[in-house]
């Protein structure tokens, strides 16, 4: 029953993937795409990295999907005016697409790490591992991240301000 | 917890690889046949949490937190960017109207 579990939910993401990419309603779109990160979410439980998963919840399926869904009603975009490509492009772009997987997949086929996937430390993922990690040798790298985000978070706040002088 | 990785002991890393790589496909087929920004974006993020769960995954399989932390920091830029992207996705509609990419290729000159 073990790896069934893998696979099951493997596909369940790719199906939702597909139909975020595919689906003709962007609100659907972006249904599927919370989805797609729920199932993310459960991979990283099946790999015992709990923190991850948690903070792939958070982050994703609540803060940015917030974002995504109140940008979309804030555009009044569900009506069914979507611009398409021609049907030509769209062709091309899946052919284009299928060429990468090919590669990828085909490259990666001659690299013989095929040994399975087995977790030698048990605890590798949980909290209190990986904060010595975070607060030991990536201390820099986790305050300057605040900095990232500080400057985001101002620069978000600038470019959806209105400019009065040059509209009015 | 440990009982459920117990269970999942036995996937081999190949399988993961082709997984990540298909999801990774999937997000770069969604930026060249979709003309809707925000739609463009999400496929961004599909690629992102595809790299994302491929990090994990050798982190597992080395026995190395750095990857995990990476996968973290990865995340907190995926934070920003989506902030700064929406609000220029917000800014670009205020101005024309619309959120058709095409209308954008006067970007070129």
């Amino acid at each position: 029953m073990g790896t069934s579990v893998f696979y099951f939910v493997a596909t369940l993401s790719v199906f939702f993937a597909l139909m975020v990419v595919f689906a003709k309603n962007p609100i659907h779109s972006v249904l599927y795409l919370i989805l797609t990160f729920f199932t993310f979410t459960v991979h990283y439980i099946l790999l015992n990295a709990q923190f991850l998963a948690v903070v792939n919840f958070i982050v994703y399926m609540g803060a940015i999907m917030v974002l995504f869904l109140f940008v979309l009603m804030l555009l009044n975009l569900n009506k069914e005016n979507e611009p398409n490509k021609s049907m030509v492009l769209r062709i091309i772009g899946v052919i284009a697409g299928g060429c990468l997987a090919v590669t990828l997949i085909g490259s990666l086929r001659s690299v013989a790490i095929s040994d399975p996937l087995v977790l030698k430390n048990p605890s590798l993922g949980l909290v209190e591992n990986l904060g010595k990690e975070l607060f030991g040798p990536f201390m820099l790298p986790f305050e300057l991240s605040s900095l990232l985000l500080l400057s985001a978070m101002v620069g978000a706040v600038l470019l959806t301000k209105k400019e009065e002088k040059v509209n009015g | 917890m440990g009982s459920i990785f117990e269970n999942m002991q036995g996937v081999p890393l190949n399988h993961y690889i082709w997984f990540c790589a298909l999801i990774f496909t999937i997000g770069v087929m969604g930026v060249l046949i979709r003309r809707n920004a925000i739609i463009i974006f999400m496929s961004v993020e599909l690629m992102l949490n595809a790299v994302n769960l491929l990090l994990a995954a050798f982190s597992v399989h080395h026995n190395d937190p750095s990857g995990q932390v990476f996968v973290f920091f990865i995340m907190a830029l995926a934070a920003a960017e989506v902030a700064v992207g929406l609000s220029i996705i917000v800014m670009v509609y205020r101005n024309t109207q619309s959120i058709d990419i095409n209308v954008l290729n006067r970007l070129k000159w």
